[in-house]
């Protein structure tokens, strides 16, 4: 008896964390050199992180008096957030708006959603300065601040997350009983989904709001929160384009071959098309609304150019010419260029246009660099980890497929 | 359950008035605030730039002492966390130089405490804008809204604090001046309440018209603010923001704030009906292809 639960046991970790191999071939399995270039930037940026907490934020950012966000809200926070956009976006997609065909990418974009969303908060922890008292949001209301909007809604949409994310986990666990619970709760979790990300996605825009004379007057607007939503919506569309694709083809083996992606990329770039050319003219409504003309002819102008037509309008323009005559490739390679797009309008508001009239420039440091890079690849490690087990890119046979 | 068209038209109104009223609550919570509290009259024409307010500031809260290097007016200083106020010069024509510190100005309706999500930051009911870092999680927001870009961090330290002056609020709960003004001796600083000193800069404006620019800093800059500056330079050369928005800065945050009752009330009925209709047309579409077929689904 006490021998057959221990095979039982010992088959659990060999099926479900060594994927079927022994110890010594799953170490061996191990040996690739992307596993070496992981390893490479964890040895460094774990001891970093550590390093930060033991000798504070002076040492190891490049924060000033007239800089206090950096790489690591401008970066971290801000654009982890929004490229984790993708969750809601094809979640109401899937659940509420009856777009079944999606189903198949529906759970890679709420996962990549979920890590998108923890390696944010960790990298949130290391640029507080006392961490510790993160706590106090819960019971000091500042409800006058735009902050506490933003850290509600993301303590609660990473919970809802992770409630979504355990749908696949308990398939792969096998517990029956409480995944059709969870399955059952999808729906409402969707709304709840929709609710926190339109609140703290714009929110992360009305930050900015109280600093009028601080952000330039090319990205600051009254209306900054609206645009702040709609590029999350662009951010969600290009990086399920980017990411299906490529978990797709590295994945292969793991992928529901039903699914025909080249298709859902079409659809999700004539959507894509349509949102970033819509949201091309509300920036040169800012333009006109904010009567910023005449910075365009300065080099903050220029950036602003790229940033808009590079970024923005050019993307779109594929995306519409893709969709049109089936070049999935071409929409691939647009999202490519959407998704930078996202992270440099993230990064100008938060760092490179923010206190653009002082001479004083914040430079991230190296170790800044560094620990952004490495949370970025503890998301990309466990986001491997899980597909390789989990049913995220299809879905586990021995439970009922979606109606 | 049903709520019907008149239910959800109650909802709906009852919404709208609670987001109107709580908005309405804010705006007056910002500018209720003392406006007959404290403040300080600084008349840069009569400062000497002897620095004693600095000296004397450190010794108030505990700071580094000021250096007492001559040079240090050599360049534009800015507060920092051991300098809670410090003293800047310009030449008013060659030979002519001017004076004025800078310090918090204890905005009436502060954008600092209005960006601090767990009060840190908070303006007392007396007047002054205080800190207390046993709730601040260190965000530093209240840097990023700061119009007039007062409060400082320390970075060197493992449990940092913002810091900035606080008007001596320790001080003044003990009836106290600040420790500024109290040793200010030439008449540079005055202590009062705020309205009357704006009387005052105004009748001296009024009275010597060739002597002062027109204009009371701090009258209306980001709302008003506690501390009120007369000079007859542009306060700019004196390292002053002089971009910073009459508007009080809370109020440009009002109106992305109203959204989120919105949205918290209207999208779950909204996606729920788009959920349904979805669902409908489905089961119309299934219904259709089973053609008779008692194919029900869990």
């Amino acid at each position: 008896m006490a021998n057959a639960t221990a095979v039982a046991q010992h088959s659990f970790v060999r099926e479900k964390i060594l994927l079927g191999m022994s110890w010594k071939e799953y170490l061996r399995s191990l040996l690739t050199p992307t596993n070496a270039v992981a390893t490479f930037i964890l040895i460094i940026g774990v001891p970093l992180l550590v390093y930060r907490f033991a000798a504070g934020l002076g040492a190891t950012t490049n924060l000033s008096q007239s800089a206090p966000w950096g790489l690591w809200i401008g970066f971290d926070m801000m654009t982890g957030i929004v490229l984790a956009a993708g969750g809601f976006t094809i979640g109401s997609a899937v659940q509420l708006f009856g777009l079944k065909d999606y189903h198949g990418i529906e759970r890679p974009a709420i996962l990549t959603a979920f890590l998108g969303y923890v390696m944010a908060v960790i990298g949130l922890l290391a640029d507080l300065g006392r961490p510790w008292n993160i706590i106090m949001a819960l019971f000091n209301f500042g409800t006058a601040s735009v902050l506490f909007e933003v850290a509600w809604c993301v303590m609660c949409y990473t919970t809802v997350l992770l409630l979504e994310f355990t749908v696949p986990l308990f398939e792969w666990l096998g517990w029956k009983r409480i995944h059709s619970v969870m399955k059952k709760a999808l729906i409402a979790l969707t709304v709840l989904s929709v609710i926190f990300s339109t609140m703290h996605q714009s929110a992360l825009g009305s930050l900015f709001l109280l600093a009028p004379t601080k952000l330039h007057p090319l990205w600051y607007t009254p209306y900054i929160f609206v645009f702040f939503f709609v590029s999350a919506i662009i951010a969600g569309l290009n990086m399920v384009i980017f990411e299906s694709a490529l978990s797709h083809r590295i994945f292969q083996s793991r992928a529901d071959h039903h699914v025909d992606v080249d298709k859902l990329t079409i659809g999700l770039g004539k959507a894509a098309a349509v949102v970033m050319f819509a949201y091309f003219f509300l920036k040169l409504q800012s333009l006109v609304d904010g009567h910023s003309w005449g910075y365009l002819a300065t080099g903050y102008g220029a950036w602003w150019l790229v940033e808009v037509v590079g970024f923005v309008l050019l993307p779109s323009l594929v995306f519409a010419y893709g969709a049109r005559n089936r070049k999935v490739k071409l929409i691939r390679a647009a999202s490519v260029v959407g998704v930078l797009g996202v992270v440099l309008n993230r990064l100008n508001i938060s760092v490179i246009a923010f206190n653009w009239n002082r001479v004083d420039r914040y430079v991230p440091s190296w170790m800044e660099i560094w620990v952004s890079i490495t949370l970025v690849t503890i998301g990309v490690l466990a986001y491997r980890w899980i597909v390789n087990r989990m049913p995220i890119l299809r879905g586990d046979p021995a439970f009922p497929a979606e109606h | 359950m049903k709520i019907g068209r008149r239910g959800f038209f109650k909802i709906a109104a009852v919404t709208v008035g609670a987001a109107g009223a709580s908005a309405a609550t804010a705006a007056a919570a910002a500018h209720g605030a003392a406006e007959d509290g404290p403040g300080v009259l600084v008349d840069t024409t009569l400062c000497v730039g002897c620095r004693a307010c600095e000296a004397a500031c450190a010794e108030a809260n505990h700071l580094a002492p000021p250096p007492e290097d001559a040079n240090v007016f050599d360049e534009k200083r800015d507060t920092h966390e051991q300098a809670f106020t410090v003293v800047n010069r310009t030449e008013k024509a060659p030979g002519v130089e001017r004076f004025a510190k800078k310090q918090c100005m204890h905005c009436l309706a502060p954008a600092c405490a209005s960006a601090c999500p767990v009060k840190a930051m908070t303006k007392s009911p007396e007047g002054p804008v205080v800190y207390n870092p046993n709730r601040c999680m260190g965000c530093r927001y209240c840097m990023i809204a700061c119009p007039f870009d007062v409060p400082k961090y320390e970075y060197g330290s493992n449990a940092p604090r913002v810091r900035k002056c606080n008007f001596c609020a320790e001080r003044q709960a003990k009836g106290l001046k600040p420790a500024c003004t109290e040793v200010c001796p030439s008449g540079a600083l005055t202590f009062g309440k705020r309205s009357e000193l704006l009387e005052v800069a105004k009748t001296r404006i009024y009275t010597n018209p060739d002597r002062y620019l027109h204009h009371v800093y701090g009258e209306r800059e980001a709302g008003g603010t506690s501390w009120l500056y007369i000079t007859d330079v542009d306060l700019e050369q004196l390292a002053f923001r002089t971009d910073v928005p009459e508007r009080p800065i809370p109020d440009l945050a009002s109106g992305a704030l109203s959204v989120p009752p919105f949205v918290m009330t209207l999208w779950p009925p909204l996606l729920m009906g788009i959920y349904a209709f979805s669902n409908r047309r489905e089961e119309i579409k299934d219904a259709e292809s089973a053609q008779g077929k008692e194919d029900h689904h869990g």
